[in-house]
């Protein structure tokens, strides 16, 4: 065990745990956040989805202890109750059906968009392929983006 | 009579005062008011006394007392309770409108309260997409019950008879005088109703009111945006998976490494010094290893070290030999349905006969988040935090399992990933009760994804062979439709020894389930049919990551497939056009008491119009004129779910150098009859029908003669966002020969969209390039394959 440092949506943690623990477990069980989930713990789905610097990054097979540099969760998106204008297209286009994939692609959606405020149609789809939704909500997260693209 | 009640706590709760002296009556005494008129002495059978039963902190909720399904709260707001669960397909908001509409209440000032064991009225929980066919008929008599006691109260405390009284929005006023009015929280706010209800069951509850006729419905109709989606998107839903309790330990499964294998032991020192170790329990063939960590788990279970023995004998064939295997073997049961006519004879006499076999491999339900859930087990009494969407049969069956008495176990209905039936989620509740009661501490599972995609409920296999015979006309005389279903171990509901947990301790049924094999759904004119199904086994019946669960409608997807592929070849023989075609045979059908002949013409009429459908026969005509790789195609497949009539076309891309399918429009005609939520249906049905592309283009489950080899999204893919149509219209149809009756019923929306879809892009891949593809998931390696093989 050792102590990591952590900094998660503006605030600084300091966790004892294995240097290999995944940072997806860190930030669940010690931090007690609930945006991001284990859905696969394979980097295959997406659902635990988190920004790292800028990136979206899979943080089931990240270890904490590698992370240095600005984590931001779902539950960092908004602020004083103000959501993120991709958190108002979800609600706007009802998005979720079950909403446990949701994080990841509202996450994908948010680096995506970071990094390229205007994409096409094909690089909305390229960009998110690899967010997995089992209930199927791919046509109404496209729409979602689309809306806060033209917004 | 009112300390002899038994309400849920958490309605007791919701009550400012559960004093008995404080009740409503003696409530109006104080304030004025006359006694009110209605008793419980006034209903009929209304025995409240003869429901209350057993021992413990968690018993049923009485379903005949109007307390267990509203509150009325002092601030004039309402909650309602029902025995339901919402997997997110939005029945929960649609509950709260049908029950606003009876109780005349805005629906903003209301909540809904689904699913938990002790605090909500056995309906059940959820499926067979009747929630809202089935439970919302009890859930809107007890509010027009309610809105009827309310009046009668008001009547008292305005002195002013009931029929000159008008209800808005919670408060009743006497004629025009607005003075003269007095609100729901004025009469009942924070107290009980203590009226009794009637019914034999649950499905049968009711008043002495009548719900509303539909024209003077308000809240429904509206397309009211789901109140759980704001706390899916910004992180602040509690999830069953994110409960946390005081002294939790984290446990995960080690499963036998092939079908069927014995534990012969455990090597407990290959994990003994790992960090956060707490324990290894193991039962039988059940094993699971217990860490104070999550990860800590995840470790140990993958390092523990056991010994286990193969089985004797392969427990099934490879998936490759899967279909041979089933058409060979004997089957355990055969039923034929809805046969009529001499369909040998018809065959004899025909002008045209075609035969066709048809495949469709077992599918899983295949959770984006693994089966997890969290027990808790002290002080005698039994909590569990689950997703279960049968939340009721868990708690039933669990207390079984351990031997507990039902009142002392509950189950904590939460949100969860999807659930299409009866999933591991189940299973995970089992696991996480029996380790929970071993160890004394709360104890969460969850499962892993190979272990998800493996190990969870599938879907049943089927084989089909169709035989159909045209007259000279191109009419449809003569089917015979002969199916194989591999449904033999199916996920059991309030019972213990269908679970997974169980069986690998050696608890099983006495006999295998009776499993089921379906027969098409349609309103076809066929004049001689035979409609035959069996039911065929695996050698290894228990403990297999093969056992079947219902997955969205549980048969229908595979039937469909079949017979409208059929229909569709049936057609093209006729040289007919697909939609012509069907429209002939459901013309010259009979009428039944659900007027699923004129909703089906109407919902195949209705996707055509909106598809804007050019008549003429499959294959496309220009598929040889065709430059370039990309053939489009259109098809149409109907059918009904109970119910509920969909219509749905698919126009496709074919990408004759990769075989790729992209399904690029799609059009759902869609009657189940009374809309309650307009986006909320046309949401559901979206959804419905991208679940169908993905089991008709991607989903397949893969095994050796030992275990299952799809375990996780890269050998078991899934649809994703590049294969998304770029246009989705569901057309709401209402095809009801009177569709103004005042009586218009609601069907279920959850799986009629669902289910025609893999037979629509079978068919409009047919229609892109003249090769008929009659066994799913159409990937790219077996479009390719048909298609070279067609050249």
């Amino acid at each position: 065990m050792s102590i990591v440092t952590l900094r998660v949506n503006g605030a600084t943690h300091e966790v004892d745990i294995d240097e290999s623990t995944p940072l997806l477990y860190v930030l669940r069980n010690d931090l007690r956040l609930q945006g991001p989930r284990f859905g696969c713990g394979l980097a295959q789905c997406g659902a635990c989805t988190v920004i790292v610097d800028g990136v979206a990054t899979r943080s089931c097979v990240l270890p904490a202890s590698q992370v240095s540099g600005e984590i931001s969760t779902l539950e960092g998106l908004s602020s004083d109750g103000q959501l993120d204008p991709l958190q108002q297209a979800w609600i706007d286009e009802q998005v979720p059906q079950c909403g446990y994939c949701q994080n990841g692609q509202i996450m994908t959606a948010k680096a995506l968009l970071d990094r390229n405020p205007n994409p096409s149609d094909a690089e909305i789809r390229e960009g998110m392929e690899g967010a997995l939704c089992r209930c199927m909500t791919y046509y109404r997260i496209q729409k979602a983006i689309k809306r806060v693209v033209t917004e | 009579m009112s300390t002899t009640l038994r309400l849920p706590k958490a309605v007791e709760d919701a009550l400012l005062s559960v004093n008995p002296s404080t009740s409503r009556r003696n409530f109006l005494k104080s304030s004025g008011a006359l006694v009110l008129s209605c008793s419980i002495s006034a209903v009929p059978g209304g025995n409240v006394l003869a429901q209350v039963a057993g021992e413990g902190p968690y018993p049923d909720p009485d379903y005949l007392q109007l307390d267990t399904w509203i509150v009325i709260h002092p601030d004039n707001t309402a909650t309602f309770f029902v025995g339901k669960t919402d997997g997110g397909q939005g029945t929960g908001t649609a509950f709260r409108q049908m029950m606003c509409d009876e109780l005349d209440i805005a629906y903003d000032t209301t909540s809904l309260v689904m699913g938990s064991t002790d605090t909500t009225p056995d309906q059940g929980g959820s499926g067979g997409s009747d929630g809202i066919e089935r439970d919302g008929w009890p859930m809107r008599r007890v509010a027009a019950e309610a809105r009827r006691v309310l009046l009668d109260l008001a009547s008292e405390h305005l002195e002013t008879p009931v029929a000159e009284l008008t209800v808005s929005d919670a408060t009743i006023s006497a004629g025009a005088d607005t003075a003269k009015s007095v609100t729901y929280s004025e009469l009942v706010g924070g107290q009980r109703f203590d009226i009794a209800l009637t019914g034999n069951n649950i499905n049968a509850t009711r008043g002495m009111a009548d719900v509303k006729p539909v024209n003077e419905l308000r809240v429904v109709g509206q397309s009211i945006q789901r109140y759980d989606i704001p706390a899916k998107v910004d992180g602040s839903l509690t999830w069953a998976v994110d409960v946390k309790l005081p002294g939790m330990v984290h446990a995960r499964n080690v499963r036998p490494p092939v079908a069927g294998a014995m534990l012969r032991s455990i090597d407990e020192s290959s994990v003994a010094e790992m960090p956060g170790f707490v324990r290894v329990i193991s039962r039988g063939n059940y094993v699971a290893v217990i860490c104070e960590r999550e990860e800590q788990a995840i470790n140990a279970a993958r390092q523990l070290q056991a010994d286990w023995a193969p089985p004797s004998e392969a427990p099934f064939p490879a998936s490759d030999e899967l279909f041979d295997y089933m058409r060979s073997v004997t089957p355990m049961s055969s039923h034929e349905a809805d046969s009529q006519g001499d369909p040998d004879a018809a065959l004899a006499t025909a002008d045209r006969v075609i035969e066709a076999d048809y495949e469709v491999p077992i599918q899983g339900h295949t959770a984006i988040g693994p089966a997890h859930a969290l027990a808790d087990f002290s002080g005698g009494q039994l909590t569990i935090y689950s997703n279960d969407m049968k939340s009721y049969g868990l708690r039933n069956g669990v207390a079984q399992f351990l031997d507990l008495p039902r009142e002392q176990v509950r189950v904590v209905y939460m949100d969860g990933p999807q659930v299409y039936g009866r999933t591991a989620a189940d299973d995970a509740g089992f696991e996480a009760a029996f380790l929970a009661h071993e160890l004394g501490r709360p104890v969460r599972v969850q499962w892993m994804r190979d272990e998800e995609t493996a190990w969870d409920t599938k879907g049943p296999a089927y084989t089909f062979k169709l035989r159909g015979g045209l007259d000279a006309d191109g009419k449809v005389i003569a089917l015979d439709y002969d199916a194989r279903a591999l449904d033999y171990n199916h996920l059991g509901y309030n019972v213990p020894d269908t679970v997974l947990i169980a069986q690998l301790m050696g608890i099983r049924p006495e006999s295998p389930a009776e499993g089921r094999a379906a027969t098409p759904a349609s309103k076809y004119a066929i004049p001689n049919r035979r409609l035959t199904a069996h039911v065929v086994s695996l050698p290894m019946i228990w403990e297999t990551p093969l056992r079947t669960g219902n997955l969205r409608d549980p048969n229908g997807p595979q039937v469909t497939l079949a017979f409208e592929s059929f229909i569709d070849e049936l057609a093209a023989e006729a040289e007919a056009d697909p939609v012509e075609f069907r429209l002939d045979m459901l013309t010259r059908s009979p009428e039944d008491d659900l007027f699923r002949r004129a909703r089906s013409l109407a919902a195949v009429r209705a996707a055509a119009d909106a598809y804007g459908w050019d008549t003429r026969p499959s294959p496309n005509p220009r598929i040889a004129a065709t430059a370039g790789p990309i053939l489009p195609g259109r098809g149409i497949a109907y059918t009904y779910r109970s119910g509920t009539i969909a219509a749905t076309i698919a126009e496709v891309e074919v990408n004759r150098e990769t075989g790729r399918v992209w399904v690029k429009r799609l059009v759902c005609a869609h009657d189940c009859g009374l809309v309650i939520n307009p986006g909320g249906l046309r949401q559901t049905v979206e959804c419905a029908m991208l679940h169908g592309v993905s089991r008709a283009l991607w989903e397949e489950l893969q095994f050796d003669n030992e275990k299952v080899t799809s375990v996780d999204w890269t050998s078991h893919p899934s649809l994703r966002h590049s294969d998304t149509p770029e246009s989705i219209d569901v057309v709401i149809v209402n095809g009801d020969p009177k569709p103004d009756r005042p009586d218009l019923p609601p069907y279920g929306a959850g799986e009629g969209g669902h289910k025609p879809m893999i037979a629509a892009i079978a068919n409009a891949i047919h229609d892109a390039t003249g090769v008929r593809l009659r066994r799913p998931p159409f990937r790219r390696e077996r479009v390719l394959a048909a298609l070279k093989a067609y050249t």
